[in-house]
């Protein structure tokens, strides 16, 4: 393959194979009732997946559904459906168009939603728990919270081998055998570890590719925009985890970054502002937003989304295959608590990135509909900008929800924080 | 520490008793905090819900119960973004603005915003600010014993700070003053339960209050002297609805607020600062006293939107609070912005609606100064029912 060709194939590819997987993705959803196929109602910090798709369980995940609502702009219906069923306007608009959703038998803008068989999730998110507590009520499922402790303060975290790090992996382990009978029993099919550790197995190419990834935009250009293509490769990474389909897709993903390094093919034509992005992306404008800040040469180089909702697989943890059910546990600790870390205590991350990723600037994108990411966020801004020499936006909207998303007032604070960024570049 | 923080109470009328406890829980100066430091002690800042005060108090420290107040987040404000509850940012504010002084402080994950708040209060303070990760899974058999290991974690970083280790029978001393307290605190809600019209909803929550704010030893005394003096009052029943209170788990709601409830309904139940009372039986003072803490919490413990346990469906426990309190109706509020109490508001109205129970849904917050509306309202709800 000549060059010019190679470029054609491979650069966009990542975009474009995960839009294709992920129409394929919501079809398989929509005919699983008809096959008698069983869905987990899970979540993207901490899907389980590894081990609910040894019982063949459709993974479904209703944030993935609810933000394709915001993005295709039908968003606002379902949540007047959700707040004339009772629910305030002050919730999650993830947990309000999902129960729209369900009110309305599934229907969804890519496909139908099969109800669940079981939920299961972690206390990443509190609404995880309060959410699964909705379709218990609808549905008298069950559902099955796994517990798993977070670091207790900034920069405590323990390791294997410590004896707290130890209590901790004994619980989440002990929870997961519990969870293992709730699955036998929904399912009706045996718990087998070879398959656990086949699963486990694609999860970690894909642990190890999505770490790789995120590297690469080390360089500069920057190879992906952690917004928009970041995005399509998190739908992936969550939907696609414990295939062999999805371990495929990151392999190529990571040739394609490497090919644009190695031929310095950048995301913009000039990519003048390197940025990092903290929070959840503004989906009622999803395009528009990215456009505020390309259209001044602002490239997206790294998302503290990309670490929380991969369930901080961005770590690149890998299960050590020869003891399956431990390292499970111990990498769901890992993982979940690290998607956790990235959301409550990322200030030394994001200082320890700006020199090496070469950041001009922090945007942080705190919204109405999530406190899980946004309570802290105006004092983290405080102690990154009293610690780093880099520019910083605030802006306020919401995931979900356009009555609280403002595009003229976002383009003017986008706008001027440009013009500092640009001042400070002349005076350094 | 044996000094005494709160001494102008003994021998005075009961009327004036309560008026001291309402000053002190509306006073943002939290005085008996300072008078307990100018003392030599030292202080432990615990958010809501609920949280093992025999830990902090076996160490000779101060448990106090962080629940906000009624001040302006000047401070506060900068540290947090919008659609926020107001416990949070006035909590913060209180040390902010040194009304209050801790020495430590711990946080649980009680909701998505309220988790952020070690982290906030970490990057704030050099004292050690820490989450405590009470179990999510409480219907895990394991999760007892992992509490036990998970207090013994936090005990080890309570004595750093206390400078002294704490012993199994410090702890179980700890246990006997706070199961004495919760005896006393579930009388106080009996006398509420049985003769409400002795007791208006808005003494009974200073009477309580107070108690996260002092020695609980001092509490016990104090809840010793006037319980006895409410069981005397001459005053008779009137022709009022009985109700339970529903969404006071975090933030407060005003006592004024209480007051104009207290003066169209009586409030036979309530889960105000359940935390004080989340342990509904004495806990074992024989054996590990941490792991009997930790079976206490989650096994002889009562409910709230924010602790997950599929033992406790929250109507159905709100249901069952309102049958054991013989309440005809409830008052459904949450905290402006609290995501886990407007979450219930739609099963509790859900479920009250298909048992044929009248109810009355509001939001509130800790800083409202009027309430004339509200009383209107409530008493056209009252007097909806009084007449049907």
């Amino acid at each position: 393959m000549t060059d010019g060709r190679a470029t054609e194939t491979i650069v966009g590819r990542g975009a474009k194979d995960g839009a294709l997987m992920f129409r394929d993705w919501f079809q398989a959803m929509t005919g699983a009732p008809e096959r008698g196929e069983q869905a987990a109602y899970v979540f993207v910090m901490g899907s389980l997946a590894e081990l609910l798709r040894v019982f063949d369980f459709h993974t479904v995940f209703p944030e993935i559904n609810a933000l394709q609502t915001a993005v295709r702009r039908v968003a606002q219906d379902y949540l007047s459906t959700a707040e004339d069923y009772g629910y305030s306007p002050d919730i999650c608009g993830y947990v309000k168009a999902d129960v729209a959703m369900q009110l309305r038998g599934g229907e969804h803008p890519m496909g139908r939603i099969p109800r669940p068989s079981l939920a299961v999730y972690t206390n990443a998110c509190n609404t995880y728990v309060k959410w699964a507590e909705i379709w218990e009520r609808m549905y008298h499922i069950p559902i099955f919270t796994l517990d798993v402790p977070g670091s207790r303060a900034a920069g405590k975290q323990t390791w294997p081998g410590n004896a707290d790090f130890e209590n901790d992996k004994r619980y989440v382990a002990a929870q997961l055998k519990e969870l293992i009978a709730v699955c036998e029993q929904v399912s009706g099919k045996k718990f087998d570890i070879d398959k656990l550790r086949e699963t486990m197995g694609h999860a970690n190419d894909m642990s190890r590719a999505w770490k790789r990834v995120l590297e690469l935009n080390k360089n500069t250009p920057s190879v992906f925009n952690a917004l928009t293509d970041g995005t399509v490769y998190l739908g992936v990474a969550n939907g696609f985890r414990g295939t062999a389909a999805g371990s495929a897709y990151f392999k190529n993903v990571v040739e394609e970054m490497e090919y644009k390094v190695a031929r310095g093919i950048g995301t913009l034509h000039e990519e003048k502002y390197r940025l990092i992005f903290v929070g959840v992306p503004c989906y009622p404008i999803f395009r528009r937003f990215n456009e505020m800040f390309t259209e001044h040469g602002g490239a997206f180089i790294s998302s503290t989304y990309l670490w929380f909702a991969s369930g901080g697989t961005n770590l690149g943890f890998e299960y050590d295959l020869s003891r399956p059910f431990d390292s499970l546990a111990e990498g769901v600790l890992i993982n979940v608590r690290h998607a956790m870390d990235s959301m409550f205590f990322q200030d030394r991350t994001l200082l320890d990135m700006v020199e090496p990723y070469h950041v001009d600037g922090v945007v942080f994108h705190p919204i109405k509909s999530c406190r899980t990411t946004s309570t802290g966020l105006a004092d983290l801004r405080r102690t990154v900008i009293e610690s780093a020499d880099v520019g910083s936006l605030f802006i306020e909207s919401d995931m979900m929800d356009k009555r609280v998303v403002s595009e003229a007032q976002l383009k003017n604070r986008i706008d001027a924080f440009f013009e500092g960024l640009a001042t400070r570049k002349q005076l350094a | 520490m044996t000094v005494r923080i709160l001494d102008s109470w003994p021998y005075k009328p009961l009327d004036e008793v309560t008026g001291l406890c309402r000053e002190l829980v509306e006073d943002p100066d939290f005085p008996t905090v300072k008078r307990w430091r100018e003392a030599g002690g030292k202080v432990v800042g615990h958010f809501q819900v609920y949280f093992p005060e025999e830990l902090a108090h076996a160490a000779g420290m101060l448990p106090f119960k962080v629940r906000g107040a009624q001040i302006e987040a000047r401070q506060a404000e900068a540290r947090f973004g919008s659609y926020l509850c107001s416990i949070l940012k006035t909590s913060l504010e209180l040390v902010l603005s040194q009304r209050v002084t801790l020495d430590m402080f711990i946080s649980h994950p009680i909701c998505d915003a309220a988790r952020n708040l070690a982290a906030v209060w970490g990057r704030n303070f050099t004292y050690p600010c820490q989450i405590l990760y009470l179990p999510q899974n409480a219907n895990s058999k394991h999760s007892a014993q992992y509490l036990r290991d998970e207090y013994a974690r936090l005990m080890r970083d309570i004595e750093e700070v206390a400078g002294r280790r704490i012993s199994d029978d410090d702890l179980r001393a700890s246990i006997r003053v706070f199961n004495e307290n919760r005896r006393l605190l579930h009388k106080l809600y009996a006398i509420k339960r049985e003769t409400p019209w002795l007791l208006p909803a808005d003494e009974a929550y200073v009477l309580m209050a107070v108690g996260g704010m002092i020695p609980r030893e001092e509490h016990n005394e104090l809840l010793k002297a006037v319980i006895p003096q409410i069981e005397a009052r001459p005053a008779k029943p009137q022709d009022r609805i009985r109700v339970v209170f529903e969404g006071g788990f975090c933030e407060q709601p005003p006592t004024d607020l209480l007051r104009a409830i207290a003066l169209s309904c009586y409030v036979v139940d309530d889960d105000l600062l359940i935390g004080l009372r989340w342990i509904q039986e004495d806990v074992a003072t024989e054996g590990d006293p941490l792991l009997n803490l930790a079976d206490a919490y989650l096994e002889k413990s009562s409910y709230s939107p924010v602790q997950h346990d599929l033992r406790k469906p929250k109507e159905a426990m709100l249901l069952k609070r309102m049958k054991e309190a013989r309440a005809g109706a409830a008052i459904i509020t949450a905290a402006k912005m609290c995501e886990p109490g407007l979450d219930e508001q739609v099963a509790y109205s859900k479920a009250l609606d298909e048992a044929g129970i009248p109810y009355f849904v509001s939001e509130f917050e800790e800083s409202m100064t009027s309430f004339d509306h509200l009383q209107i309202q409530l008493e056209t709800f009252v007097e909806n029912l009084l007449f049907a």
